[in-house]
């Protein structure tokens, strides 16, 4: 029936040609400036752009929203665009002269990771391939996080993690482009197992529930050695699918399973769900062995002790931060962002408000936006200020290690920010650990072209 | 022994609730013949109507207080409960029953949602392909969920049930067990309110001459409306029904599950599910999967059954529905004819 | 099995390919000319017109095919683990893994039809979903994802010498890097959306494909004549599902990880919707439709205040900041909102998807001159 004159192999072929030819000058055009220590995105103009990866549609879309706006503020900072009150007890805040990073004016480009991997990275390629990002920072779970940092590494930009609590960022996953703020799973077991073992005592058997993926497991075994090292008995550990909603089927065994605590490994909807129905259930008011039977919760957020309602109240866990706490820079931070926005930030906007600082630091000490000397100007960097105490940017792993908080459900809050007190603050030296524990290989910082 | 025993209680709780959130979804498949995605949307429109019958009671007169600061470096603001001041004790008692009082509320919201929803939309895709109605109905969920994230953010928001029914039971002392078998009240009370509000809509179908016509309906559309009943009429009523069931189902929920944006998503594939193994229509067929699957679901997540078949617990519904499908053609009541094209 | 193609057809052809090769161009203006997003909308285009050759030809609704995706992705990525990064192997391999599993679970479900059928296939996919989250964690490295390793073996790279690169090796076509971000990804799969383009052309044409559409109309006169439609049916299913595998093997060709999530309901709801929102059963609109949805997901989702202000600069303060204010609830947060617009609107006016708008302008125009449609009129033709 073809009456048509044209082969269709010359027509694919022809096509092809075309296509090639039109879109070739685009791809090799940024190739061609390429000079020595170039790398991936560095400004060539007056403008320095970063990406703000974050969950803005999904569960986190709050916790996304609110590092956004410790974004929007550091951004204002390094412009000089507002005062730099929030960072005047930071250590390096004479680098930052308010004049952007090195002379370059900061703008940014956003995207909503919804907290899946695939959009994540969808969204992460955007701002490298579109928007000219030179580092990328955002992030709301661990898969997110380790899929993003991974791409990095790819590309070759810098990655600073904002919430991420699997001990795989740093551990097994980790990379030479991708740098942890805050603290991870096994921090929050060696911080919790003493406080445990001072408040309920030595003689106890923990039941787990565990979320069933990847950082529920870190997180169950990070607890389950801690407190056995304390002394306490692991009755059982079940797994939970992630997003059951409805927990009343694992919480009614534990009623007669001999334990007299229940460890939820569970993070975000799924631990809001879990710790109301473990309340309902009457779990609290249970008396095992003669003791007071308590819930914990390892890892903490003040959105999801607001989700949680009364149901927070008397439970302990660990905290990367709190606006509460006492010292120069969480004060500084704290004033300035409630000025900007009317409300204390969060622990989230905190760690992403805390590595926008970091990189811009870096990068003024480093000299140049030149990835590899970025890189080595944060590895090994110790800083003070930022609100959480003395930090070292460790160089083996690229995590930060700093104080780790207990906090506790308040009994009686003031009002919605004030759910959470801080029960202990766990010195850094009682939660720093070898980095060859969990393996992994940080991998070579060569600068990249895109 | 006992813990057999929990785990089957529970799994007819669970069962219940499954039976009471998928019956609107059958409903409307039986009556009117349309898939409706935005079915999840409504359980959790329902569900926010506590929560907005809630934040109604807590009502707060704001005066700001220039001499003082909060911690945060604003000024300092001073919140007075409204509502609850002007009612005194009776406010008092609305705040701790705000959950089954917003029934009340619910009711006449959800109907109205319901009638608008299927005069403005769901009527005009009466004769239009299913997957017409699965894009529309699923353009609406979203639409939906987006206006309540808007308003109410993305965080979970916790509704508590009635001081007197917080905590549990202690069912096991009926039977001569002490405080070995304890459920909670409110898991108790859901369980009720969903075989009432099943029994509810059954009645309204089997035994009142309106719900008589309805069934004709179903069955012959055409030869009804040629008996010169306004059966369009009447499809919107049950559609009404439906959303009002849906709603009902929310609001009785939030204190198991404190309510957010996404909830409706989350429910909706396992109202599917229960709705098809039960077989597409059939009341009696969602009760029934709805308990079977509550059931058997508590039992798989059992340690002593996931140590046999690991992660069982996290497959069980769907392999039972496929299971289910693959022997019965119709799910377990399904009638012939009903959605098999 | 496939049918002749009238010069209409290879018209077709010619223009979808120059407008996929000239992509870079015609997408820049609209802020989506660079790699990834151009990768992506090829990947899924190939999809839904996978999707489409069961669902538009046959009115089976599958609600799990995401599961072949995840599938082809996961196989991918072995192979790249494995064996080699050359992207034929791991290709070749996905397709394999894809189609058996297309051809186990279709056996399956195309016991059942209708509602029945629909979620038959989706309780397959949720089941693959749930374990590759959690239990199968060693195959699929669960929810971080599978993805390449310093230390993997990648034997037959190591046997034949392949150059040792510091880091990750990229993916390749030969030589040609596929992964990293360049333009060779987006023609490598610029070229394979067009030859499954052409393919399914040549479906619609067949004897194959008319054969699937008397199933669509009526199954039980055809069983009636003595024809048996399950060999056929099946047939559609494997096919549709290996097209499933393919753009899954794309995809961890052109950015070499694999997560559970993409096997998820909502990812299988996904193409459902691309597939009705370009038009069920047209040649161009599962293409249309993917574009549309995953231009929404990344474009609108990066807009941010800035942006906006930057827009609307030419307005006055006043109306500047409304405009801004407006317009921020359909952008940045509120892309999900205007996508679930965008599918009522579409689905409400234009109950074939955005094909049947298209044909009511050219209809319009063809009033005027009446000779001019018949260059496309084979799309519309089509249904």
């Amino acid at each position: 029936m073809s009456k048509l004159t044209l082969s269709r192999r010359r027509l694919l072929k022809a096509g092809a040609a075309t296509g090639v030819a039109l879109g070739a000058p685009l791809h090799f055009v940024k190739g061609a400036y390429a000079q020595d220590k170039m790398s991936c995105n560095m400004p060539t103009g007056s403008e320095v752009v970063l990406g703000f990866n974050v969950p803005q549609s999904g569960p986190y879309a709050d916790e996304g929203a609110d590092e956004l706006r410790a974004y929007q503020m550091a951004v204002d900072i390094l412009n000089g665009d507002s005062d730099a009150d929030a960072i005047s007890a930071f250590s390096g805040a004479g680098n930052l002269k308010g004049n952007g990073i090195l002379g370059k004016k900061v703008t940014y480009v956003t995207g909503d990771t919804q907290t899946k991997s695939d959009a994540a990275r969808a969204s992460a390629q955007k701002m490298i391939e579109d928007g000219g990002a030179i580092m990328i920072t955002g992030g709301s779970s661990s898969g997110v996080a380790i899929a993003v940092q991974s791409l990095c590494q790819e590309r070759g930009v810098i990655f600073m993690a904002a919430l991420t609590h699997s001990n795989d960022t740093t551990g097994k996953d980790k990379k030479r482009y991708g740098f942890r703020h805050f603290f991870n799973a096994y921090m929050s077991g060696e911080a919790l197992g003493s406080v445990l073992a001072e408040e309920y005592g030595k003689e106890r058997t923990a039941y787990h529930l565990t979320a069933d993926y990847t950082w529920g497991w870190t997180q169950e075994e990070s607890i389950k050695n801690a407190t056995e090292k304390q002394g306490w008995q692991t009755a059982q550990a079940v797994r939970t699918p992630l997003g059951a909603g409805d927990f009343s089927q694992y919480i009614t065994p534990v009623l007669n399973s001999g334990a007299d605590v229940l460890v939820l490994n569970h993070y975000g909807k799924d631990m809001v769900n879990s710790l109301t129905q473990a309340v309902q259930f009457g779990l609290r008011e249970k008396q095992v062995n003669g003791k007071d039977f308590q819930v914990v919760v390892p890892l903490f957020s003040e959105l999801m002790a607001q989700g949680a309602g009364s149901a927070i109240k008397g439970i302990l866990g660990t905290a990367n931060w709190d606006w509460k706490l006492n010292n120069a820079g969480t004060k500084a931070f704290t004033q300035a962002f409630g000025k900007k926005y009317g409300q204390p930030p969060s622990q989230a906007a905190q760690t992403a408000f805390a590595q926008t600082i970091l990189y811009a630091d870096a990068c003024e000490r480093a000299g140049t936006f030149y990835a590899p000397e970025v890189i080595a100007a944060l590895e090994g960097y110790e800083h003070d200020g930022l609100g959480n105490g003395p930090t070292l940017y460790r160089a083996e792993d690229h995590q930060c290690f700093k104080d780790v908080l207990v906090v506790q459900g308040k009994d009686d809050p003031k009002d919605k920010f004030d759910l959470l007190e801080i029960r202990k603050i766990v010195p850094r030296d009682e939660v720093t650990y070898d980095p060859s524990i969990f393996g992994g290989d940080l991998g070579p910082a060569d600068a990249k072209q895109c | 022994m006992d813990a057999l025993l929990l785990q089957l209680l529970n799994g007819l709780d669970k069962g219940g609730a499954y039976a009471l959130i998928a019956l609107g979804l059958t409903l409307v498949f039986g009556t009117l013949g349309v898939v409706n995605f935005a079915h999840g949307a409504l359980f959790m429109m329902g569900a926010f109507c506590a929560v907005v019958f809630d934040r109604l009671l807590n009502v707060e007169t704001v005066t700001i207080d220039e001499t003082q600061t909060t911690p945060w470096g604003t000024p300092m603001e001073i919140r007075e409960p409204y509502i609850q001041s002007l009612l005194g004790d009776f406010g008092a008692f609305l705040v701790d029953y705000s959950v089954p009082i917003s029934i009340i509320l619910a009711i006449p919201i959800m109907l109205i949602i319901g009638v608008i929803m299927e005069r403005g939309l769901i009527r005009h895709f009466y004769s239009r392909p299913h997957a017409d109605q699965i894009l529309v109905t699923f353009g609406l969920a979203i639409v939906l969920q987006e206006i309540i994230k808007h308003f109410f953010g993305a965080n979970p928001i916790p509704q508590a049930a009635p001081d007197v029914v917080n905590g549990s039971a202690d069912i096991g002392a009926m039977l001569g067990l002490d405080g070995i078998i304890a459920y909670p009240w409110w898991r108790l009370i859901y369980f009720v309110f969903s075989l009432l509000c099943i029994a509810a809509v059954f009645a309204f179908l089997q035994f009142t001459t309106y719900g008589m016509v309805v069934r004709a309906g179903m069955r012959d559309r055409e030869t009804v409306g040629l008996l010169g009943i306004d059966i369009e009429k009447r499809f919107t009523v049950v559609f009404g029904i439906a959303a009002v069931v849906a709603g009902l189902a929310g609001v009785m929920y939030t204190p198991i599950l404190p309510p957010d944006y996404h909830m409706g998503m989350d429910f909706l594939v396992l109202s599917f599910v229960v709705v098809v193994v039960g077989g597409m229509g059939s009341l009696g067929g969602a009760v029934l999967a709805g308990f079977l699957l509550g059931i058997l679901q508590s039992f798989a997540s059992m340690t002593e059954v996931k140590s046999i078949f690991p992660g069982i617990d996290q497959i069980i519904i769907y392999l039972v529905a496929v299971l289910i499908l693959l022997t019965l053609p119709r799910g377990l009541m399904g009638r012939r004819g009903v959605m098999e094209d | 099995m496939f049918g002749n193609l009238s010069r209409n057809d290879w018209l077709l052809i010619a223009g979808f390919t120059v407008l996929v090769l000239a992509a870079p161009i015609w997408l820049a203006p609209l802020g989506a000319g660079y790699p990834a997003i151009m990768e992506k909308f090829c990947i899924f285009a190939i999809f839904a017109i996978g999707f489409n050759i069961l669902f538009g030809l046959t009115g089976y609704l599958s609600f799990g095919h995401a599961a072949f995706l995840g599938v082809g992705s996961y196989a991918g990525v072995w192979m790249f683990k494995l064996f080699s990064m050359n992207v034929v192997l791991s290709t070749v391999f996905a397709l394999i893994c894809a189609g058996l599993f297309a051809l186990i679970i279709g056996y399956i479900s195309l016991r059942r039809s209708g509602i029945y059928f629909s979620i038959l296939t989706l309780a397959f996919a949720q089941m693959m979903y749930n374990v590759a989250y959690s239990v199968l964690t060693p195959i699929t490295n669960g929810e971080t994802g599978l993805q390449l390793e310093l230390s993997d073996p990648r034997y037959l790279d190591n046997a034949l010498g392949a150059s040792q690169s510091i880091g990750l090796p990229r993916t390749s076509f030969f030589g040609i890097d596929i992964s990293g971000g360049g333009m060779p990804g987006f023609y490598f799969c610029a070229v394979i959306l067009i030859i499954c383009f052409y393919l399914s052309i040549r479906i619609f044409r067949s004897p194959f494909g008319m054969m699937l559409r008397a199933i669509k109309s009526n199954q039980t006169r055809m069983k009636y004549t003595g024809f048996n439609p399950k060999p056929y049916l099946l047939a559609a299913f494997v096919i549709s599902g290996l097209y499933a595998g393919l753009a899954g093997a794309l995809m961890v060709a052109t950015d070499p990880l694999a997560g559970a999530e993409r096997m998820q309901w909502t990812a299988s709801g996904e193409v459902v919707l691309m597939t009705i929102l370009g038009g069920v059963g047209t040649l161009v609109g599962p293409v249309i439709g993917a574009t549309l949805i995953k231009y929404f997901e990344n474009i609108f989702s990066a807009f941010n205040e800035n942006i906006l202000n930057a827009t609307f600069d030419f307005l006055p303060e006043g109306l500047r900041h409304f405009a801004v204010e407006f317009s921020a609830l359909f952008v940045g947060e509120g892309w999900f909102l205007t996508l679930g617009l965008v599918f009522m609107i579409v689905v409400i006016f234009l109950p074939g998807g955005i094909m049947e708008g298209i044909a009511r302008i050219r209809a319009l125009f063809s009033k005027k001159k009446t000779q001019d449609d018949a260059a496309e009129g084979s799309v519309v033709a089509a249904e």
